[in-house]
C-alpha cells in the first residue's frame, strides 16, 4: 500500500554535476541512470523507460502511472544566487527519518557543535507551524537560533532566522538569513532518494548569496554537517518514523515534526513509516 | 611560512594529517579539493600537483609530499619539539613503521568499504571481512600490549602510527563494522579522543564535558 502512493511522486537519482552512468535503486527498483550533460534517461531492469526530468542540479524521475507535480524553488533560478549540488549520501535509515532530522533544531548544539549551534545557547525559542492547505505543504516561521558559524560566508556568531517547508514528503527546504545580504534567505534543500524503507540517498542542495568561497568549500561546508548526522540517523529506533502519536512523546521544539508525521499520515504517505505502536 | 593541505573534509586520509597537526598545535591553511562530488582528483591542475590524483597533499615551500604516511612523518620530523610522536630508537623507530604499513592494510579494506556505504564508491570483492580481520589484529595486539600497561602501539607515548591507524579504526561504523566486539580498541580509541587538542570530523564525535562544572 504505502509503496504504491510512493511510486507517483518525483525522486532524485542522480546529480548533474559530471556525465555518468549510474546504477541505482529507488523504491526497490534497480535503475539505469544515464546523463551525458545535456539529457538524462532512466530505465528499469525490464528496459522500461521512466520519465527524466532535469531540476535543482539533479536527474528527478516517477515510476508510477500518474505523477504527482514536482514542486518549485523560485530561488533556484535567481540571478546572481550559486547553486551547489553536494553530492549524495547514503543512509541506513528511513527516508522520512532523514526529512525529520533536517527540520530538527534541538539536536544543533550537540551534534553540529560550533558551526549550527553550541553549548549553553541550547534553548529553541517558540516558532510558528502550519499546514498550508493552499499549497499542501508544512512550514515552520519564526525560528531562531544562535549559530557560531551559520555558514561558509558568516563572520562569526549570529542569531539565525529560519523557515522550514516541507513540499513533499521526501523533501525538505529551508530559508535561512544570508549572512552578507539581510534582505535575502539563503536556501538550502534536502532531496532523499528513499532505495527502500530503511534505506536512503540524501542529496543535499544549496542556493546561496556567496561571491567568496570557493565551491569545493560550499560542498564540504555543507557535506560536513550532514555527514554530522549521518551515524546518528543510522542509530535510531525503530528504523520506521513512527506516525502513531503513542509511540513518542513530543515536547514544544518538536512542533515541525508533529506536523510533518500529521501530514505524512494524512497523505497516506507511509513508505517508510511505522502506522500503528507494535 | 605555514604549510599548505590540499584536503576533502570526510576524507579519513587527509584527517590523519589535520589530527596530527592539531595534537601539535601547528596551523595548516587548509584548501578545499572537490574529489566529491566534482572529482577534482582528476582535473589537470590537480594531477599537475599529485600525480596519483589523491589526498592529501601538502605543500611547503618548494616541497610536495602526496599521502598520509609521508606528511605524517614530515609534520612529526619538522613540528614535534617533544619528539614523543616519532620514536628515534632503532627497535620502536621500525616497529612505528611497521604499524604506518598496517595502516594502509586499514584504509584499503576499511576506508575502501566506508566510501562505498557512502558514496557508492565500488570497494574491492571482500573488503569489509578484511577490514573485520585488520580489527581482530590490532585488537589482539593492543591485548597483549595491555598486560605491560602499555596503552599505545608502541612504547608509552602516541606516535604517528596510532594516528594513521585510528581514522580508519574510529570511522568504521560508517561501514556498518561496529567496534562493540573489541574492548582493547574502544579503550585506546577513547584515549586517543581525550588527548588534548583533539580534533573531531564527522563521524567521529568529540567527547563531552563529563564532569559538572
Amino acid at each position: 500500500m504505502s509503496r504504491e502512493h510512493a511510486l507517483d511522486d518525483w525522486y532524485p537519482v542522480a546529480d548533474t554535476v559530471l556525465p555518468q552512468i549510474r546504477a541505482t535503486r529507488l523504491l526497490d527498483t534497480d535503475l539505469s541512470v544515464a546523463w551525458d550533460g545535456e539529457t538524462a534517461s532512466v530505465t528499469g531492469p525490464d528496459g522500461t523507460a521512466y520519465p527524466a526530468e532535469i531540476r535543482f542540479d539533479h536527474v528527478w524521475t516517477c515510476l508510477g502511472p500518474a505523477p504527482r507535480p514536482l514542486f518549485g524553488i523560485e530561488e533556484a533560478d535567481q540571478p546572481g544566487r550559486r547553486r551547489v549540488p553536494c553530492g549524495g549520501v547514503r543512509v541506513r535509515c528511513s527516508p522520512l527519518r532523514a526529512v525529520e532530522n533536517f527540520l530538527d533544531i534541538a539536536h544543533f548544539p550537540y551534534v553540529h557543535t560550533g558551526i549550527l549551534g553550541a553549548e549553553p545557547h541550547t534553548e529553541v525559542f517558540p516558532y510558528e507551524v502550519k499546514i498550508r492547505e493552499e499549497v499542501d505543504e508544512v512550514w515552520a516561521t519564526k525560528v531562531s537560533f544562535y549559530q557560531p558559524q551559520a555558514a561558509k560566508s558568516a563572520g562569526g556568531a549570529t542569531d539565525i532566522r529560519y523557515e522550514y517547508r516541507v513540499p513533499h514528503p521526501m523533501a525538505a527546504v529551508l530559508y535561512k538569513t544570508c549572512p552578507p545580504r539581510p534582505s535575502e534567505w539563503d536556501v538550502i534543500a534536502i532531496f532523499v532518494q528513499p532505495v527502500s524503507e530503511t534505506v536512503c540517498i540524501a542529496w543535499p542542495w544549496m542556493a546561496l548569496f556567496d561571491d567568496t568561497s570557493s565551491q569545493a568549500e560550499l560542498v564540504q561546508f555543507q557535506q560536513e554537517i550532514f555527514l554530522q548526522d549521518r551515524s546518528i540517523l543510522e542509530n535510531q529506533i525503530p528504523a520506521g518514523l513512527p506516525l502513531d502519536p503513542r509511540m513518542e512523546i513530543p515536547t514544544r521544539a518538536d512542533l515541525t515534526s508533529v506536523a510533518y508525521r500529521r501530514w505524512l499520515k494524512r497523505r497516506g504517505a507511509l513508505y517508510g513509516a511505522l502506522t500503528e505502536a507494535e | 611560512m605555514t604549510p599548505t593541505l590540499y584536503t576533502h573534509v570526510l576524507d579519513a586520509e587527509c584527517y590523519k594529517v589535520r589530527l596530527l597537526a592539531a595534537l601539535l598545535g601547528l596551523p595548516l591553511d587548509c584548501v578545499a579539493v572537490d574529489s566529491y562530488p566534482g572529482e577534482e582528483t582528476r582535473s589537470e591542475a590537480f594531477l599537475a600537483l599529485a600525480p596519483a590524483g589523491t589526498l592529501p597533499v601538502l605543500e611547503a615551500g618548494g616541497l610536495v609530499l602526496c599521502g598520509a604516511p609521508a606528511i605524517l612523518t614530515w609534520l612529526a620530523a619538522t613540528g614535534d619539539v617533544t619528539e614523543g610522536w616519532m620514536p628515534q630508537d632503532p627497535a620502536p623507530r621500525a616497529q612505528m613503521q611497521m604499524w604506518l604499513g598496517f595502516s594502509q592494510r586499514l584504509s584499503a579494506t576499511a576506508g575502501a568499504a566506508r566510501l562505498e556505504a557512502m558514496f557508492d564508491m565500488p570497494a574491492p570483492e571482500g573488503a569489509l571481512a578484511a577490514a573485520e580481520a585488520c580489527l581482530r589484529e590490532l585488537e589482539l595486539h593492543l591485548a597483549i600490549r595491555a598486560v605491560d600497561d602499555g596503552a599505545w602501539l608502541v612504547g608509552d607515548h602516541p606516535c604517528i602510527a596510532d594516528i594513521a591507524c585510528f581514522a580508519d579504526v574510529a570511522l568504521c561504523p560508517d561501514a556498518g563494522l561496529l567496534h562493540d566486539e573489541f574492548p582493547f580498541l574502544r579503550h585506546w580509541l577513547y584515549r586517543l579522543r581525550a588527548l588534548p587538542g583533539f580534533l573531531p570530523m564527522p563521524g567521529i564525535h568529540p567527547l563531552h564535558e563529563l564532569r559538572a562544572g
